[in-house]
């Protein structure tokens, strides 16, 4: 039996858990409650970005400034749904929409080229000059059927990813 | 285009202290680029891997978990249990705790009336002055162990006066320091802090022979190393105590060692030090407690108990680089103690990863 937190009623576990539409178990809930305390070291309610940096491993992460983007001033309801992409009970669809969210910078729906680039350039940092980036996305998304112009919708991104396994999970530790 | 390059050299050169961190970071080639095969959309859109390694850092991380006292299960929840855990309250408040500050107070008493006279009486006498300081050293030690009713077993020979050797230890609290100044009077290296545990410092650890540090200021390692080197030349220098870890972890992980103390040229002797957690959580927490509160929590329980342990020497191998000797020391600690190695370096808990280690985690 771990300590589950006293400020977290059964009410409220069931609550989030409706919000995530159960992609979490109550205990897995409970423990992600412990974390999220021990993250929101001021309790405030959220976590501020400053948080998420002092962890050595999420900070050297290619990707974090865009997760922190979307992760910014995240209540614990927030926090579990944006984790829910990443419990092995969440659907494909549900783990490509959180793809899209990361691609798409300005929330508008659509992915442009240059936010493709400005992830790509996230991810291969020095080992690509621009032009060869800007080269091997093009060349790619003309082999996929769409030109430097286009823009991908949610459906584009399901077709492209849909018929693979996507691999994204992160197991929870419950004690 | 080959994503796989990892700068190894470069990195040596430009942290002195920084370990190879690509080393041990989790490799997650976002771009699965084959030679032979087409690069297709998909691949280059799929970031899953990169997202599930941030993912799995925001849920739990192995550094964080290096750093958290894990509070006792408590055990005085029902009706006859709770009225014995309230007389051990009154017994260790009222009783020990009275009992023990009164112990501390005669040893310091006894400690200042013999420590201030030799000290400058017998300043022309210099060799007699420090073999006294150093066993009146070695006695207050031994009364602030009392004051927490320590417990030590010590293993292994104890440390011997010879030039050209330190010591290396890992690192749980400030008292990690006192438990072993009491059998041996150590020379340290430590960082400078306000107080009176400053004013102590820069009084009673002055007659022993320390190096002070200070984290904050880039140029001090240069400054340090060179202090080092000087202590460790000197036949009549007190044997020096490191701790490579830099900064307190919570006797369950090791974070990784400062190459520091494992590039001057001398044998490293190895020592483990485990706190037994039944009788109280020996961790200081900086971020959470003042060393004062620390020092009165101890106070306030029924026991420390510890188990140190004085291991066989080290020398760097042929081919072995000081950060591969620092690791092997640390395995070998890790090891005797029962601790968990993690990949981080203690610094991290007060700055954050440069920009560089992003770098070469996109490399790896």
């Amino acid at each position: 039996m771990g300590n589950t937190s006293s400020m977290l009623t059964q009410y409220d576990i069931e609550e989030v858990q409706q919000h995530c539409k159960h992609a979490f178990t109550q205990q897995e809930i409970a423990s992600l409650y412990q974390r999220f305390c021990q993250l929101d070291r001021n309790n405030c309610g959220f976590i501020p970005s400053d948080e998420f940096l002092s962890i050595p491993e999420f900070a050297v992460n290619p990707l974090s400034q865009s997760l922190l983007r979307m992760l910014d001033g995240f209540n614990f309801k927030e926090f579990i749904a944006f984790l829910s992409a990443f419990s092995p009970r969440s659907t494909l669809q549900h783990k490509i929409e959180f793809i899209f969210k990361v691609y798409d910078t300005d929330c508008n729906g659509k992915v442009s080229f240059d936010d493709m680039l400005t992830v790509l350039r996230d991810l291969t940092g020095q080992y690509m000059s621009e032009h060869q980036r800007k080269e091997v996305l093009a060349q790619v998304l003309e082999e996929a059927g769409y030109t430097k112009d286009s823009f991908l919708v949610l459906s584009d991104f399901m077709k492209i990813l849909g018929n693979s396994d996507l691999k994204m999970e992160a197991e929870v530790p419950v004690d | 285009m080959n994503s796989s390059g990892v700068l190894k050299s470069s990195s040596s050169e430009l942290d002195l202290d920084r370990p190879n961190i690509e080393d041990y970071l989790p490799s997650g080639a976002a771009i699965q680029q084959e030679p032979r095969g087409k690069l297709r959309l998909h691949d280059l859109l799929d970031i899953s891997p990169t997202l599930s390694e941030a993912a799995g850092a925001i849920v739990d991380d192995s550094f964080t978990r290096c750093f958290k006292s894990n509070p006792p299960e408590p055990w005085n929840w029902n009706i006859y249990l709770f009225p014995l855990w309230c007389f051990g309250v009154f017994a260790r408040y009222l009783i020990i705790f009275p009992t023990r500050v009164l112990v501390l107070t005669i040893g310091w008493i006894i400690f200042l009336s013999s420590f201030i006279p030799v000290h400058f009486l017998l300043k022309g006498h210099d060799k007699l002055r420090r073999s006294i300081e150093r066993s009146l050293v070695e006695m207050i030690c031994s009364f602030f162990v009392a004051s927490w009713t320590g417990v030590v077993r010590y293993h292994g020979p104890r440390p011997s006066r010879r030039p050209k050797q330190v010591f290396v230890a890992n690192h749980t609290s400030m008292i990690d320091f006192i438990v072993l100044e009491q059998m041996t009077a150590f020379a340290v290296i430590m960082q400078k802090h306000p107080g009176w545990v400053g004013l102590l410092q820069s009084t009673i650890l002055e007659s022993v022979g320390c190096i002070w540090f200070n984290r904050s200021e880039a140029k001090d390692r240069e400054i340090v190393a060179r202090k080092l080197r000087e202590h460790v030349q000197g036949a009549d220098n007190n044997p020096l105590l490191i701790f490579p870890e830099g900064t307190c972890v919570n006797n369950h992980y090791t974070v990784m060692f400062k190459k520091g103390a494992f590039e001057l040229g001398c044998t490293v002797c190895p020592v483990a030090i485990k706190y037994n957690k039944i009788f109280v959580d020996a961790f200081w927490n900086s971020r959470k407690q003042s060393f004062t509160k620390h020092l009165l929590q101890l106070m306030t329980s029924w026991a420390v108990v510890c188990d140190v342990w004085y291991l066989e020497p080290q020398n760097l191998k042929p081919g072995e680089t000081p950060i591969e000797f620092a690791e092997r020391v640390r395995d070998i600690i890790s090891t005797r103690a029962g601790l968990k190695m993690v990949p981080w370096d203690g610094y991290l808990k007060y700055s954050r990863p440069s920009p560089k280690h992003r770098e070469r985690n996109i490399g790896s």
